[in-house]
């Protein structure tokens, strides 16, 4: 079905039947259309990434450099250096560990405007193992300066974000799961804007802060939350990693007092580590926990499997809100004797 | 075409000159990689001041031919031949290594003028020149990349993915040389780790190979002029060298990778330079 569609609209009829990986190869094609100077760049895996629709499409402006990622990132940095807007394609681990040297000191430090989509982030690639598996890439990249890092949270707002990294200028790192991950977003028009987090629902008991695929499973428990404990929780979809919203964040601290992160990612270095930075900065104290996948390479399993496992499906997040809430905090208003 | 004789004398009064200013940037610097700097001095010459549609004046120009200096470290070899060019003064060379200083020892190509591609770790610049030369092919413009690679670094498995796929994408726009100079940090290059057969190596990655002597102004030039007129397959210019070239103490000298000179030594050193350009101040 998904050759079918056509037009600059995304609708939660496309995402449910395409990949985010199938979404942005359909948007790279219409940018493609626009923007002369867009080339891709694959290392074997034209199909898995989706970026060979647009080779397709565009055949002499699509380079497959076969299985060397290396390569693919230094050449992409030569095509930038050309005057072109290469976007790269591969799987989330191969480019931010195979090719971690090139994609920081040739794209990187240059400051290159070149657009990296990596694919199978997370564990969303569970039945691969840890070969396979991207659990780093977000420390990764964001410890790379000039680097902006975007975590959509499904197909809809993988559209939004590859429109947007267009007019981004230097290196943008989307990552993007495997497969079907259900979808959240209904229409792409709902305020995306790289570096602003999206309030997905009011609170004021706790906040929770998702990215990817657990913002979906956010709002899901906190509609629960509400409907059984009677909790006010907000949501936030913070799907730039990098610039970080520090202001959704420290609203979060003071009117809210507790925070909770969920992630497809190790619990070291990445969105939760962000928020805590941004928490402990602050001088305001507040009830945290970062949920994600512990100091350890992921168990084998199918995805759904393993974000249960890992307490970032809907039961799961109901059941770390639950015990952040139980936590002993002092609710006092007066910042004064914190600080 | 041979050089005329101008031309010649006019790359040899450079080639000392620049090793002149070597000497004086490594001992301003403190120290630097002088010996691998040295030994690509002719080649770069031969590249700024004989070949390169280049434009100090306009660093940018679109149409300009691009220089990859893959060997990244010899960056002060490098500095001077771009302040020789015009691209910047000779004399802020003396601020080399210094706090917050434009040059370090692997030229930044956000902070040094004339400076296309940034560089320094090892195995980086091929596969950046073939993306700058896929880029010109793409967009059906005619200047040429030029990348200029270390022959200890084609240790690196990503020195043989770029010209994998330089071969397999028939980039003929990519002029590479690999200073040969058979010296790395360890030792000498079939010690530490032999890269012979080197042209059967290149050749089996679908490269049309030269060698030449890499001091040798004219053959440096043919080689280049016969590798623009190849349109069959990418070509790899092994450029045989000295390292250390020009200072007698320095030349096949493995200590001489990296090294600092005290007063006498820079004094030696120049005496050398001369001496063998016999052009003495």
């Amino acid at each position: 079905m998904a050759e079918e569609v056509t037009g600059t609209t995304w609708t939660v009829y496309d995402a449910n039947s395409m990949t985010q990986a199938e979404i942005y190869g359909h948007v790279l094609c219409e940018l493609g259309e626009e923007n002369p100077d867009i080339v891709g760049l694959s290392a074997d895996l034209a199909k898995s990434t989706k970026i060979g629709l647009f080779g397709d499409r565009f055949p002499e402006r699509f380079f497959n450099v076969g299985i060397a990622e290396q390569n693919m990132f230094g050449v992409a940095a030569g095509l930038a250096k050309a005057g072109l807007l290469p976007f790269v394609s591969t799987m989330a681990a191969f480019t931010s560990m195979r090719a971690c040297e090139q994609v920081r000191t040739d794209i990187c430090y240059q400051n290159l405007d070149c657009k990296i989509i990596a694919t199978h982030g997370g564990i969303s690639f569970g039945t691969a193992g840890s070969t396979h598996n991207a659990t780093e890439d977000l420390a990764i990249m964001r410890a790379m300066p000039n680097m902006t890092v975007i975590v959509p949270a499904d197909g809809i707002e993988t559209a939004n974000a590859v429109r947007a990294c267009v007019d981004h200028p230097g290196p943008v790192y989307i990552r993007v799961g495997r497969g079907f991950e259900p979808t959240y977003y209904e229409t792409e028009d709902y305020g995306f804007e790289i570096g602003k987090a999206v309030e997905l629902s009011p609170g004021t008991d706790i906040t929770i802060i998702a990215c990817g695929v657990t913002v979906l499973q956010a709002a899901e428990a906190a509609r629960v939350l509400k409907a059984e404990d009677g909790l006010s929780v907000r949501v936030l979809n913070l799907h730039t990693i990098k610039p970080l919203d520090e202001a959704a964040i420290l609203r979060a601290v003071t009117e809210t007092r507790r925070i909770i992160t969920f992630e497809d990612h190790s619990v070291i270095g990445g969105l939760g580590t962000a928020v805590a930075d941004v928490i402990a900065a602050s001088g305001k104290g507040c009830a945290f926990e970062k949920v994600g996948i512990p100091d350890e390479f992921s168990l084998v399993g199918y995805p759904e499997d393993l974000y249960a496992h890992y307490k970032l499906d809907t039961n799961g997040i109901i059941d770390r809100v639950r015990a952040v809430m139980g936590k002993d905090f002092e609710e006092d208003e007066n910042w004064d004797d914190e600080v | 075409m041979a050089l005329t004789q101008t031309e010649l004398r006019t790359l040899e009064q450079m080639a000392w000159q620049v090793r002149r200013d070597i000497i004086d940037v490594t001992v301003w610097a403190g120290g630097a990689h002088i010996g691998s700097g040295l030994s690509m001095v002719d080649i770069l010459v031969t590249l700024y001041f004989h070949i390169l549609n280049v434009d100090p004046a306009n660093p940018d120009k679109p149409d300009r031919d691009r220089m990859v200096v893959s060997k990244g470290h010899g960056g002060v070899g490098y500095a001077p031949v771009l302040a020789r060019k015009g691209y910047f003064d000779f004399e802020t060379l003396k601020t080399f290594n210094q706090f917050n200083s434009p040059f370090g020892m692997h030229l930044d190509g956000r902070k040094v003028r004339g400076v296309d591609v940034s560089t320094g770790s090892l195995g980086h610049g091929l596969s950046m020149a073939l993306g700058l030369a896929l880029g010109a092919r793409l967009r059906n413009e005619s200047w040429y990349t030029y990348c200029l690679l270390g022959d200890g670094e084609c240790n690196e498995g990503s020195v043989w993915e770029a010209a994998m796929a330089a071969a397999h994408f028939k980039v003929t726009n990519l002029v590479t040389i690999v200073d040969r100079n058979r010296l790395m940090i360890d030792g000498g290059t079939e010690e530490v780790m032999g890269v012979e057969p080197f042209a059967d190596k290149w050749k089996a990655f679908g490269f049309i190979t030269k060698e030449i002597d890499g001091h040798d102004f004219n053959q440096i030039c043919q080689a280049v002029t016969e590798a623009h007129a190849e349109e069959r397959a990418p070509v790899l210019i092994i450029a045989n060298t000295k390292k250390g070239s020009g200072v007698d103490y320095m030349e096949d000298n493995v200590k001489w990778h990296y090294g600092s000179m005290d007063s006498t030594l820079a004094d030696q050193a120049r005496a050398s330079v001369d001496k063998r350009f016999n052009r003495v101040n």
